[in-house]
């Protein structure tokens, strides 16, 4: 039975909304395959607006793995604003695809890309306005499975009654082994119902499914243990990792909106995970080991994606682009081939240490030569020792001294505030490195017209990092501490106007801490959240805190716990966490002993150019590290006139 | 320095492209297409792309016209089917022709609009139109950037009729049909049953009158009140015909001068015949 369209109803409510044709689809590279052919359908979802999602490189990659294979469909779908939302259900229309307008609840499998834990309410609302029940446990055959992913998944526990299944680390091969279960199961008539389904997928190893496990509580609020309650079902979930990228050249068609988006460029990914060993950095820690595609599979890639997309920005992407093992060819070799195209390079930052003049060079022969982003996170050497960041004062001053004299006139720092063991004066410190910035700056360039911007977030403790057990700092001291790094700034006399501050109040990072390191209790905080209203906890002008902390009062109580029991308390050594059950393949013991080699501010190195130490990822998940150099250098491509 | 003029349309559900969205799928599609674009100078360069008059975001379009200006010289109907080709369906390439004369925008006198009200009996359609015709003025107000502005959306009208279902041609080249008819089937408009179709004529005046301002314009003066937004498509573009009270083909003067030139280039031995590679 062909799936009707929901456009001709959806049509009539547009000309009422901000920014119709993000509703609209119709997207070059955008594929519509015909339903009945196909026997395994799956929606996909990032849960934010249209802007923030198309660009998406996870769901992106994807929608195409998916709508490469035969019999099988992928579907966009996105977040609606709330002024569209109260049209569709003002006239009954259902939450849609954007492809080919069908509703999300026809399909077989939802799945849904968390990047960040802000998006939790908008899932809620996308399964309403689907007609989907919310809990898992009230659906029937007539609904989807609902699959969340991405790197918020880790962590699935919070969402654990919202969602039936959760999938953690790379999602190529992951969606065709469960596009092949889904397909088996269907094939055979559906035996069993949606609890048959589940226990297959359980049973891979490689799927979660909140409700094949008990969680037990200890009087004081603490988790006992968490039980498998079906046989066959893992006592514990693997993330699941892709070994040689250059095999998976993802995406080949990227999407070009018609609307505009936060990214609009041909977007490479030129390496996957992160040996940094950045404490505080879920991704590097979740996304081990580091392979990296190679320099002329990145040059096929970006050489096809910019004719299938007229693209004129190219984005290298990875966790710390400028480790590329053969990151200065890649550049060189891109700038020379599209010298005569106006087609500029861009990195998303670059490590201080990581720097050099010549591939900063290359990066904007092409194009405009506007500020450099370094991220020393710390203020102080000790503090950067805590969170194994290992760059010197040293380090950045010359490096800056290098850009500026170079022609640079802006450079931007990024800061934490509220990382395990900082004092007021760890993050005044911030003010003493950008005044030297500026000051060693208008030395070399002889100028008074630089700038040094210096940009805080608060920190928040994620899974599966050394930093799970630490105690996050409260709202009122972040906001106490950014008060008095900005006036330190601003009292400088000499070198206050040469430095921009850009911080934010600690409240949002206090909701994301809750839903971060949060249990199974948390999703009745989220479910009254958003029958309260809440959406787009991401969007400063929707959030509420207020509402966050009314609701987590009203329901918390109940279990003898509070926001401050999930986010300001330190966890011991024997506390069985919430997200233990999911196996990132990095060994618990051994980020405890990262935990304490960061409070006795001890670093660690790169397992990319010193020996192993033993986190535990490639033992467990059977991987190992893939980098270069190959050698290789890229060929310019022949131009045919 | 070649340049080219382009026909275009805003399509099906592709008429929620605003201005903006449309520039940019252009010039992507310039880039795809590799069309040997000239640029301006200065910092950041931009490929050279005068655009005329573009339609309101939500309102389909038969006739958008722009002009590029090429480095290299192309035959401006490969260059049409090749430009046609990389935009999405619904932005649709619809004709080209090299420019031989000044002041295309300048040309573009007056719009046909096709109105397409659902849920509104003919009858009463006609009645507010006659009563529209009959008003010397009619004052409509719309809020811009700058606050509520009040206007006169009667002068520029200079036609205004019903015109019945059938003549709004229902084929393929229907410019109100969906880019998937197959999906997105028209007939589940809401309001099925009764519908008027209006075509009006207006001369672009400042301040602009637009079929919303005329929408406006019927409310005032008979109470016509749609059940469900107006399905507007913007039919034609160009010289207004002051006699006919037609609107003309905005490209005429240019293929006049294009027939002219070769005429003349016939009897050389170098011909400078369009026709390079596009």
């Amino acid at each position: 039975m062909p799936v009707e369209s929901v456009f001709p109803r959806l049509e009539a409510l547009l000309p009422h909304v901000q920014k119709p044709i993000q509703y609209v689809g119709g997207e070059l590279n955008s594929t519509v395959k015909d339903w009945d052919a196909c026997d395994v359908r799956w929606s996909l979802m990032y849960p934010d607006a249209y802007e923030v999602g198309l660009p998406n490189q996870g769901v992106m990659i994807l929608y195409e793995v998916l709508n490469e294979r035969e019999g099988v469909l992928a579907e966009r779908t996105y977040s609606v604003w709330p002024d569209l939302e109260a049209l569709m259900r003002e006239h009954g229309v259902p939450q849609f695809t954007v492809d080919a307008h069908r509703p999300v609840r026809a399909f077989d499998v939802f799945g849904v890309s968390f990047s960040t834990e802000l998006g939790y309410t908008n899932l809620l609302t996308a399964l309403d306005l689907s007609g989907i029940p919310l809990e898992a446990r009230d659906r029937t055959l007539d609904d989807p499975i609902v699959l969340a992913g991405g790197h918020a998944a880790f962590n699935p526990e919070p969402i654990a009654d919202f969602i039936d299944a959760a999938v953690i680390g790379d999602g190529e091969q992951a969606v065709l082994e469960i596009t092949d279960v889904v397909r088996g199961w269907k094939a055979e008539g559906r035996p069993g119902g949606r609890d048959e389904l589940l226990l297959r997928l359980a049973k891979t190893g490689g799927v979660y499914v909140p409700k094949f496990y008990d969680v037990e509580y200890l009087p004081d609020g603490r988790i006992a243990r968490v039980v498998p309650n079906a046989s066959g079902v893992p006592w514990r979930v693997s993330k699941h990792t892709v070994m040689d990228l250059d095999e998976w050249p993802y995406p080949k068609q990227p999407l070009v909106p018609l609307a505009e988006t936060v990214h609009e460029r041909m977007s490479v990914e030129i390496f996957r995970g992160c040996t940094r060993g950045c404490r505080f950095c879920q991704a590097g820690m979740i996304t081990r080991p580091v392979r990296e595609r190679t320099i002329t599979g990145i040059g096929e890639m970006v050489d096809k994606g910019l004719k299938a997309t007229g693209f004129e920005e190219v984005g290298l992407l990875s966790l710390s682009s400028a480790d590329h093992s053969e990151i200065g060819d890649i550049a060189k070799g891109l700038a020379d081939r599209y010298e005569d195209d106006k087609i500029g390079l861009s990195l998303p930052s670059t490590r201080v240490d990581a720097f050099n003049i010549d591939l900063a060079n290359e990066l904007t022969r092409n194009g405009r030569r506007s500020g450099l982003t370094f991220a020393p996170e710390g203020g102080s050497e000790r503090i950067r020792k805590v969170i194994n960041k290992m760059v010197s004062e040293e380090d950045l001053i010359r490096t800056v001294a290098t850009a500026y004299g170079n022609g640079w006139r802006q450079v931007k720092l990024y800061f934490m505030c509220g990382l395990p063991t900082e004092t007021d004066d760890d993050v005044l410190q911030i003010a003493d490195m950008a005044t030297k910035v500026i000051a060693k700056g208008r030395e070399v360039s002889n100028s008074n017209d630089i700038r040094c911007t210096v940009s805080i977030g608060g920190f928040v403790p994620k899974p599966h990092t050394p930093f799970q057990w630490a105690p996050q700092l409260s709202a009122e001291e972040t906001d106490a501490r950014l008060e008095k790094l900005r006036d330190k700034i601003r009292g400088d006399k000499k070198y206050g106007r040469s430095i921009g501050f850009r911080y934010h109040d600690g409240k949002p990072g206090i909701v994301e801490g809750l839903l971060s390191r949060g249990d199974r209790r948390i999703g009745a905080v989220i479910r009254a959240v958003y029958e309260d209203g809440g959406r787009f906890d991401g969007w400063r002008e929707h959030f509420s805190y207020d509402r966050w902390m009314e609701c987590a009062e009203k329901v918390l109580p109940r279990y003898g716990v509070d926001v401050d029991w999930y986010t300001t308390r330190e966890r011991t050594y024997e506390e069985v966490l919430p997200w233990d059950h999911l196996d990132s393949g990095l060994d618990k013991d051994w980020l405890w002993e990262d935990w304490q080699d960061a409070l006795d501010e001890t670093e660690v190195e790169d397992c990319r150019w010193t020996p192993c130490f033993d986190c535990g990822v490639c033992p467990q998940m059977d991987t190992h590290i893939q980098i270069g150099p190959t050698g290789k250098k890229l060929l310019p491509l022949t131009v045919v006139k | 320095m070649q340049r080219i003029r382009l026909r275009y349309t805003k399509r099906g559900r592709l008429r929620f492209t605003s201005h903006r969205d449309f520039q940019r799928a252009f010039e992507r599609a310039l880039r795809r297409a590799e069309v040997p674009m000239a640029y301006s100078a200065g910092f950041t360069p931009h490929p050279k792309v005068s655009y005329a008059n573009a339609a309101p975001t939500g309102v389909a379009s038969e006739a958008e016209y722009l002009e590029i200006a090429l480095t290299e010289p192309r035959d401006p109907e490969k260059l049409r089917v090749l430009l046609d080709e990389s935009l999405p369906p619904g932005l649709d390439v619809i004709d080209a022709v090299e420019a031989h004369t000044s002041g295309l925008a300048d040309r573009l006198d007056a719009s046909v609009w096709q109105l397409r009200l659902d849920g509104v009996e003919p009858a009463e359609a006609q009645r507010a139109v006659d009563a529209f015709l009959a008003a010397e003025t009619v004052e409509v107000r719309r809020t811009t950037k700058n606050g509520v502005r009040t206007f006169d959306a009667r002068a520029a009208v200079t036609q205004l009729a019903l015109v019945p279902p059938e003549a709004s041609s229902q084929d393929a080249a229907d410019p109100l049909a969906p880019v998937e008819p197959s999906v997105e089937q028209s007939a589940d408009r809401p309001g099925r049953g009764s519908c008027a179709i209006l075509r009006l004529v207006v001369r672009h005046l400042t301040p602009a009158v637009r079929p919303d301002d005329v929408l406006s314009g019927l409310r005032a003066t008979a109470d016509l009140a749609p059940p469900v937004p107006a399905a507007v498509t913007r039919l034609a573009q160009g010289p207004l015909d002051e006699e006919t009270g037609t609107v003309t083909d905005p490209f005429a003067p240019d293929r006049d001068a294009a027939s002219a030139v070769l005429s003349t280039a016939a009897g050389q031995s170098v011909a400078t015949v369009p026709g390079g590679p596009a």
